[in-house]
């Protein structure tokens, strides 16, 4: 029932307790913690210093505005609502398509149910009074406009927009996991609600191992794809994407939510700066190797700091699948 | 990295040793043992005496206990800043006098009793028989109260054994001397002084540990009539049950009727009783009545007054219930809702019983949550949500008291003692967890939050812990160092190994 710690400790896992004082505690300074738990902020930040991000419609900000929330949606094409201040994918609704018939809209959400313009201002109305926020604090609607996900992933994911989670440590990305919702999720991409957690090789950005409840799967449990076939598109890219999030936010210790958009490639979905820990498990690895090998390499740099590309390029190289074992071993 | 630290594992060091010097000094100078019930108990009784002062000559007179059956008095102390203080032996009664004083004055006086089995022969003289007059109508009701007695007894003893019989029951006679004389251990006095039967009324004062502000229990003696008994032998009883002999954990503070506190000079005088039970060796007791001026190495919670004694009693076991929380979360990984509202919890268990205090948490709670998520709909603010909530867990509780108490369930009442603020705010916790996480989220963390206040209840009433934490303060410095150690724990908790297992298995 227990695995031997001595073990997990050679494997390199990284526990709550490491996480916490060693990590997060020591490389997100609170005085940052804003910057990320506030998505329209982080979207405003990151988008002005050119980093990709899902398209903002508009903001609802006032419960006044709700009367004209038809003003503050796209006509034509679908979007998605969400909570400035949610946390685990609470309170998005997505609108895959928007219909018009004789001046009235109707909406037509993922599952494929239509919905009018009454359902909208209710589900604004609930946001601002902070229904989905921590703690029940009056809260923002953001409108953005609906990601166009590649094709390529539509067999490995049922109903919701697959993410990768990539752990970007002093801006080096060290880790990548894809979340695949599933029936059992709910749509959702919340691995402990039962969506899939693939891991991908930092080197080339194909799916290493994949679990699902803790256990590892093979293939996708409702489309029966297999994972195996998984391949992320324009993985350099991405990657360089998460890293660059450091650089903009600061935070030494950051989990990036990015998702892919068929035309305007990867963006960055949203921050975390407490990023959990079952990325090891997708991964079949232990972070702290890797996390060590990083602090390792900064402190040899001194001050000379890397730009986000050269980042990259060292992670590319040091976490190539054949030498993984090595710096597990060479610790 | 490991030399920016040292100052922390050194302080950690200093506190876990100078913790430990501190208790072991305790053990070896004023022979405090380290196991509880090791040695005698002892009963310190403080009577805290407050009046206002007239501006002109002021003379407090306050009856003191002696030596009795079970309790052997072993140092008695007064603080009175400006009073002058004497004992005066033949009367057992203590005197403060002052020249001039004026505006409030608290006096203190102090008892420790060891508690052991020697019987003390009480010799006291039977008083006078008071000749009672009785205006009518109550000389008829109290003649025939006498009369109807009488005819049911054979001797002073069960005569006054029946007579507390009939004062409780329910007849007019009774209740129209009550209207008399309201106090039921003055009125029996009363009557068998007209049987002219010798009694008086005396003072006890209940002994449990940590009271505050208590005040004297009356209880009636009753001496022997009769020729061939010894007429100085006498009986306690109660007069609340008309039990005989003083009952258990009861310590006669006067064995006369003379008034327990008599002030010249002053007003609005009132006196109560703070009580707390101690473990020490008689040599300690003596020692530290020698050692009362070198108070500053004798570091201890001893010296403080027996009031402030009783409420330290349950403050210093809070750093206990505080590591508790520690190691399950740091250790174990168990998810509570609120960090340390399981103490608080605990702490109101102790108060309510075990049994009782979970099953009024758990009524509480479920009550609230249903409430609660009625609230939910109207989407208040939360400020005002959390108001409702309290006044909710307020009329909750309200309602449970009244309940269970017209029932007969006495136990109920005990629900008072939780913190209500706290309650409130784990409804709304779990309230909100349940709309966000589910509802199995919420029996994972009230569940984790359940086990938690269990173990630390257990730890927090366990004996031995009780008496390490009041009667060494060195234990707070270890169990400091410990919290701070287990603060730079960096392994895996328990359920991480669980978490983590399939990747070893591969």
């Amino acid at each position: 029932m227990f695995a031997n710690p001595f073990s997990l400790h050679r494997l390199g896992i990284l526990g709550m307790n490491e996480r916490n004082s060693r990590y997060v505690s020591r490389y997100n300074p609170r005085r940052l913690y804003p910057l990320v738990d506030d998505k329209l902020q982080t979207k405003q930040l990151l988008e002005s210093s050119g980093i990709n991000v899902p398209e903002l419609v508009s903001t609802v900000k006032e419960q006044s505005q709700i009367e004209k929330l038809i003003n503050f949606l796209p006509a034509s094409s679908g979007f998605v609502i969400k909570p400035a201040k949610g946390s685990g994918g609470k309170g998005i609704l997505v609108i895959q398509q928007v219909e018009c018939n004789n001046r009235q809209f109707s909406y037509i959400k993922v599952n494929g149910d239509v919905v009018d313009i009454n359902y909208l201002k209710r589900h604004c109305s609930n946001i601002l009074a902070g229904l989905y926020s921590l703690g029940g604090k009056s809260d923002v609607a953001i409108v953005e406009r609906i990601i166009e996900f590649d094709d390529t992933f539509s067999d490995f994911s049922y109903e919701g927009v697959p993410d990768i989670r990539v752990i970007v440590f002093k801006g080096y990305p060290i880790m990548a996991m894809m979340r695949l919702s599933t029936r059992a999720s709910d749509g959702k991409a919340n691995l402990h609600q039962g969506a899939v957690g693939v891991g991908i090789d930092i080197v080339s950005g194909k799916a290493l191992h994949a679990v699902q409840f803790g256990k590892p799967v093979s293939e996708h449990p409702d489309t029966q794809r297999k994972l195996s076939e998984l391949q992320v598109p324009n993985w350099d890219n991405l990657l360089l994407l998460a890293s660059q999030c450091y650089d903009e936010t600061g935070l030494g210790f950051l989990g990036a939510d990015i998702v892919l958009d068929v035309r305007r490639g990867p963006l960055v979905l949203e921050l975390n700066a407490r990023p959990g820990l079952a990325i090891q498990i997708a991964n079949g690895c232990g972070l702290k190797p890797r996390l060590q090998l990083i602090e390792k390499k900064v402190s040899t740099l001194k001050n000379k700091n890397l730009n986000a590309a050269q980042r990259v390029h060292f992670c590319m190289q040091a976490f190539d699948t054949s030498a993984n074992g090595a710096i597990t071993t060479a610790r | 990295m490991s030399n920016s630290r040292w100052p922390f594992y050194a302080l950690i060091a200093i506190l876990f040793f100078g913790g430990i010097f501190l208790s072991v000094y305790r053990h070896i100078e004023y022979q405090v043992p380290w196991m509880p019930g090791e040695r005698l108990i002892t009963w310190s009784v403080e009577a805290r005496i407050e009046l206002q002062a007239d501006n002109e000559p002021t003379t407090v007179r306050l009856l003191r206990p002696l030596n009795q059956n079970n309790y052997s008095l072993l140092d008695e102390s007064t603080a009175s800043p400006g009073f002058g203080v004497a004992y005066l032996d033949e009367k057992n009664i203590i005197e403060w006098t002052k020249r001039e004083a004026g505006g409030p004055q608290s006096l203190f006086y102090r008892a420790t009793f060891l508690v052991n089995n020697e019987q003390e022969s009480d010799k006291s003289k039977s008083p006078d028989v008071l000749s009672v007059v009785w205006s009518e109508p109550y000389q008829t009701a109290a003649n025939q109260i006498v009369e109807q007695v009488n005819q049911r007894s054979a001797g002073s003893v069960s005569f006054a054994q029946q007579l507390f019989l009939a004062l409780r029951e329910n007849n007019e006679n009774i209740s129209l001397l009550k209207q008399e004389v309201p106090d039921e251990a003055e009125l029996a006095v009363k009557l068998l002084n007209q049987n002219n039967i010798s009694a008086s009324l005396i003072y006890a004062l209940k002994l449990e540990d940590g009271r505050r502000r208590q005040s004297l229990t009356t209880l009636v003696k009753v001496w022997f009539d009769g020729v061939n008994i010894d007429s100085d032998q006498s009986i306690v009883f109660d007069p609340t049950t008309g039990q005989r002999n003083i009952p258990e954990d009861y310590l006669l503070w006067s064995q006369t009727s003379k008034p327990i506190l008599e002030v010249v000079g002053g007003f609005d005088s009132i006196v109560t009783f703070s009580i707390i039970k101690q473990r020490e060796s008689i040599g300690a007791a003596i020692k530290a009545q020698q050692n009362l001026e070198e108070n500053l190495i004798n570091f201890s919670i001893h010296t403080l007054p027996l009031e402030e004694q009783a409420l330290f009693k349950t403050i210093l076991l809070l750093p206990v219930g505080a590591l508790v929380v520690c190691l399950l979360r740091i250790l174990i990984g168990l998810r509570t809702s609120g960090t340390f509202m399981p103490v608080l919890i605990a702490l109101a268990f102790i108060q309510t019983s075990l049994m009782t205090g979970l099953v009024g948490f758990l009524l509480i709670v479920f009550f609230g949550l249903l409430l609660r998520s009625y609230l939910s709909r109207l989407n208040l603010l939360l400020v005002a949500r959390i108001s409702a909530v309290i006044i909710t867990v307020i009329a909750i509780i309200a309602i449970f008291s009244v309940m269970s108490f017209k029932i007969g369930l006495v136990e109920g009442l005990k629900i008072t003692f939780f913190p209500m603020i706290i309650l409130a705010w784990t409804i709304e916790r779990m309230s909100i967890l349940w709309e966000e996480e589910g509802p199995k989220e919420v029996f994972v963390q009230g569940g984790g939050s359940l086990l938690t206040a269990l173990l630390a209840y257990l730890a927090m009433t366990n004996d031995w812990v009780r008496h390490l934490t009041f009667n060494f303060l060195g234990i707070q410095l270890i169990l400091l160092a410990f919290i701070l150690a287990l603060g730079n724990y960096t392994g895996y908790r328990l359920f991480e190994l669980i978490r983590f297992k399939s990747m070893v298995d591969k």
